[in-house]
């Protein structure tokens, strides 16, 4: 895993030691149930404030990110989700206001539009099988 | 975390003669900080420091020191007991040998802490039978650093402890302190002219200039709240509109309007709207660019 804050970049570098380790497990360089470096090994590794390591993984915990176990460490959450889903959820945003502004255009009104996406829903419900 | 206050200064004043050193300094240093006090050479570091530390004493308002008044006699042998500090010249005895001078100085202090003076006497590679005054000036700051980690004290006082240093130097001095504060969970207080290694290791800064606290604050905070906007208007950039609090300065530049915030970009976004600006931008702006947009403010 790679960790290297730019204090002169003008971006606290507790948030950009949270970016970065949300980078870590997006790539698998850190994957879950897996350790994280210590705060105050970190803090003298990088040579940055102990604080502000533990504020990033207190910030970092805050968000599920990881799992800080008393002391024992900080591990990367079983169930960590980092910025994936919410890439994901964006993407589908966009695809669903595509498809809104298309029946729209097209002279469907909101509610048989809520109405066509229920029935696709339940027909997914149905098969059991999310499609895509 | 209940912010207990390590170090506290209120409109202190000091005067030389005719020249004004201190003209209402007032700071607030929170425990286990490392805290970087920042400022161009002559803007009264050096003077701040002496007043908490009971060698000059203040023309007028009030500094403390663990809640102690650093200008009571008694008080201040209280401060000093209980405080490390490290000069810009590195008070050490030329004549003695490294192994001499700690053994000396560990005489003063009851707290003494033997395992962190050989931690340090072997991380800095300090060779214990050479001479004070055969040491280069990056040994003499690691030797004074070593005397004053070992003291046990609460409260670390560094007078530009990296001046004159190489990189290297600086950097390996830096790691110590980082190390020193985590393990310890001292306060460190640190005076430097060096933005870039502030911006690396402090959690809290003051930027003083003339006497004076310009910026002061934790240091993330400061890094969300000012913020640099860009406006570019269709016409002429219109005058004195973004003249206001949360607001340091203001370039007009034809179409095109800088705005330096210090309370954050929305309020500037805003009123950039209303407006009606064709672009906005917002940056974030460094230290560095505080210290001299701050600075150069009063020029």
């Amino acid at each position: 895993m790679l960790l290297r804050p730019n204090p002169a970049s003008g971006v606290p570098i507790y948030l950009q030691l949270m970016e970065q380790v949300k980078h870590a497990i997006e790539t698998g360089a850190l994957r879950a149930g897996e350790q994280l470096p210590g705060i105050r090994p970190l803090a003298e590794e990088l040579v940055i404030n102990a604080n502000t390591v533990a504020k990033a993984y207190r910030e970092l915990e805050h968000e599920g990110v990881i799992e800080l176990r008393h002391g024992a460490g900080a591990f990367v959450s079983a169930n960590s989700r980092p910025k994936k889903a919410t890439e994901t959820l964006r993407a589908g945003q966009a695809v669903v206001a595509d498809a809104v502004r298309k029946l729209r255009d097209r002279g469907v009104t909101n509610e048989e539009i809520r109405r066509l996406f229920e029935a696709e829903l339940a027909g997914v419900a149905k098969t059991g099988e999310p499609r895509g | 975390m209940a912010e207990s206050i390590v170090v506290e200064t209120v409109e202190l004043h000091k005067r030389y003669g005719a020249v004004d050193a201190l003209c209402g300094l007032s700071l607030r240093v929170p425990a286990g900080s490392i805290f970087g006090f920042l400022g161009r050479n002559g803007a009264g570091k050096t003077t701040t420091i002496k007043i908490l530390l009971g060698m000059a004493h203040p023309g007028g308002g009030r500094a403390t020191v663990f809640g102690l008044a650093a200008d009571d006699r008694a008080a201040s042998v209280e401060i000093r007991r209980r405080t490390a500090f490290v000069s810009d010249e590195k008070d050490l005895y030329d004549g003695m040998t490294v192994a001499e001078m700690i053994r000396f100085t560990a005489g003063f202090f009851p707290r003494w802490r033997g395992d962190l003076e050989q931690r340090y006497l072997r991380s800095f590679e300090l060779p214990p039978d050479r001479k004070v005054k055969a040491l280069s000036r990056g040994m003499r700051t690691k030797l004074a650093l070593l005397l004053s980690l070992s003291r046990g004290a609460e409260l670390l006082v560094l007078d530009e402890p990296t001046a004159g240093l190489d990189p290297a130097m600086t950097e390996e001095v830096l790691q110590a302190l980082v190390g020193h504060a985590a393990r310890e969970g001292m306060t460190i207080f640190f005076s430097s002219h060096q933005i870039a290694e502030v911006e690396q290791i402090a959690d809290a800064v003051a930027i003083i200039d003339r006497g004076r606290t310009i910026v002061a604050g934790a240091l993330d905070e400061l890094r969300e709240k000012f913020r640099r906007v860009q406006l570019v208007f269709a016409g002429d950039a219109p005058e004195g509109a973004f003249d206001s609090p949360g607001v340091a300065r203001v370039r007009r530049n034809g179409r095109v309007l800088t705005v330096l915030a210090t309370a954050g970009a929305e309020s500037i976004l805003d009123r950039g709207r209303a407006l009606q600006a064709v672009s906005m931008d917002v940056v974030p702006v460094t230290l560095k660019e505080i210290f001299l947009e701050s600075v150069a403010a009063e020029d």
